[in-house]
């Protein structure tokens, strides 16, 4: 789960990191409210679910608690990403002397948490560390004994911050990382955390998303602190029509499960994949060898012929899609000749040549001697068991750099 | 040529005119066939031709049919 900024402020906040005095509101006239009550220049934030919020306009300066009216009802309107804010927080304008940045993110080679800090922050941290990797620390935490403050300590000390600033930031970054532990996060940010000019430090912004499995575990501060509903989805983007209209498919059939994806996908090869992982092993495979997948997706328990349609309609409607590869790992329930039968059903039905549609199709299986005789029938290429995964990949990636 | 959606590509069900307008036999077909194909009306047995290619193959309504008045045919057999 994503979180929008005022709520990750709260959650900083609760683990004993320092804010300023930020407020959120939804109306023009509290955002006033707020600017009177804070006294002087203010900053106003859209709170939105998506990124590029200065450059779109949704933050914005200003020097009275009117101008800060005007501002957050602008703020209100905007759209940004195709999304709308659900409110604006209003920040006072500090006074930064330094900006640096802390995070801890999950390592998932590790599987441990792992610190990170920089000196040089407010910009992406991925630029820093490929510009200046020596203004990055890093620093793992053990998944169980406590996290003392000397560990966070070696992580700063490493970026060649010393003196007061050293003493100042360690606590906060050791408590960004309990927080991280305690509340079931795998992205913990703040950045900037600034130093202001009287030498305190402060959050200014903070990135935080939760586990989806742990939000179970965490109602007390996903409903209680923060008031969020139980069940409440939040998405990092509109979803497109082929999203909406997958989504819509596997609802309406209780058999089987499809998913797809195309949010980041440009490609020309269309995905049909799935079983016990095979997705993103399949979706890095196809790249891996120089492919360009239109989406990702999962099918898998057994779908209906016309689920196994459904999807691989979509897929194949997609802009720019050319050919399908179908492919998935060892089968047991899900069989061979109904998905078979669903994605050439779907070539036919959009006038396509099955033959010359589906690049390859490696299913082995429950029902492959069924599923291949239907295969055969339509001169669609299919490969067995002895071909891996990762050959099944690029033989339709050669296809359709082949055919285009 | 392209079509919204596609009826018996793969799979059709011949049943002999003597079982198909039996009531009765309509009724257990109805209540074998896991994916719907079969419609049990009062003249006897209506074949739901939307449903079917999602024969799963299960030979249930071949063997609740009298022996040899009903086929389920594989037309990429063909």
């Amino acid at each position: 789960m994503i979180f929008y900024e005022y709520e990750a402020r709260r959650i900083v906040e609760l683990a004993g990191i320092p804010v300023t005095k930020y407020g959120f509101c939804q109306t023009p006239e509290e955002a006033r409210k707020i600017a009177e009550e804070i006294g002087g220049p203010t900053v106003i934030k859209s709170q939105v679910l998506t990124g590029g919020r200065m450059k779109a306009g949704g933050v914005k300066f200003a020097d009275t608690p009117e101008e800060a009216a005007e501002l957050a009802a602008e703020i209100l309107e905007l759209e940004i990403n195709g999304l709308m804010p659900v409110g604006v927080l209003v920040d006072p304008k500090a006074e930064v002397k330094q900006e640096y940045y802390a995070s801890v993110v999950w390592d998932g080679n590790a599987k441990k948490p792992l610190m990170l800090f920089s000196d040089m922050g407010g910009i992406d941290i991925e630029q820093v560390a490929e510009e200046h990797p020596d203004h990055v620390g890093r620093g793992h935490v053990s998944n169980l004994m406590p996290v003392g403050d000397y560990e966070a300590k070696q992580v700063i000390a490493a970026t060649g911050v010393t003196g007061s600033q050293l003493t100042r930031a360690t606590p906060i970054l050791a408590k960004l990382a309990r927080l991280f532990r305690e509340n079931d996060m795998i992205l913990a940010e703040i950045n900037p955390l600034a130093e202001l000019t009287d030498g305190s430090f402060v959050a200014l912004d903070a990135h935080l998303e939760l586990e989806a499995e742990a939000e179970g575990r965490q109602k007390k501060l996903l409903q209680q602190e923060l008031g969020i509903p139980a069940g409440e989805i939040r998405d990092h983007y509109v979803p497109s029509e082929f999203e909406k209209n997958v989504k819509h498919l596997d609802a309406a059939d209780h058999r089987g499960v499809i998913q797809g994806k195309d949010h980041g996908f440009e490609g020309n090869l269309g995905l049909v994949i799935g079983a016990g992982g095979g997705s993103l092993t399949l979706t890095d495979a196809v790249r891996s060898q120089g492919g360009k997948p239109a989406n990702y997706s999962e099918i898998g328990g057994n779908p209906s012929v016309a689920k196994a349609c459904g999807l691989a309609k979509e897929v194949l409607k997609k802009d720019g899609v050319e050919k399908i590869a179908v492919m998935m790992s060892i089968v047991s329930n899900t069989r061979v000749d109904i998905v078979a039968r669903g994605v050439i059903k779907a070539c036919l039905e959009l006038g396509k040549d099955p033959g010359e549609t589906i690049a390859i199709f490696r299913i082995p299986g429950a029902w492959e001697d069924e599923g291949n005789k239907i295969l055969d029938h339509y001169g669609v290429e299919y490969c067995d068991r002895t071909v891996s995964l990762w050959e099944a990949a690029g033989r339709a990636v050669a296809k359709i750099q082949g055919a285009s | 040529m392209s079509a919204e959606t596609m009826d018996s590509v793969f799979i059709d069900v011949e049943l002999d005119e003597s079982a198909a307008s039996d009531p009765e036999l309509a009724k257990k077909l109805e209540e074998v066939c896991p994916v719907g194909i079969f419609k049990a009306t009062e003249s006897g047995t209506e074949i739901v031709a939307g449903q079917l290619d999602e024969c799963v193959l299960c030979n249930l309504c071949v063997d609740a049919a009298p022996e040899g008045s009903l086929r389920i045919v594989k037309k990429y057999e063909s």
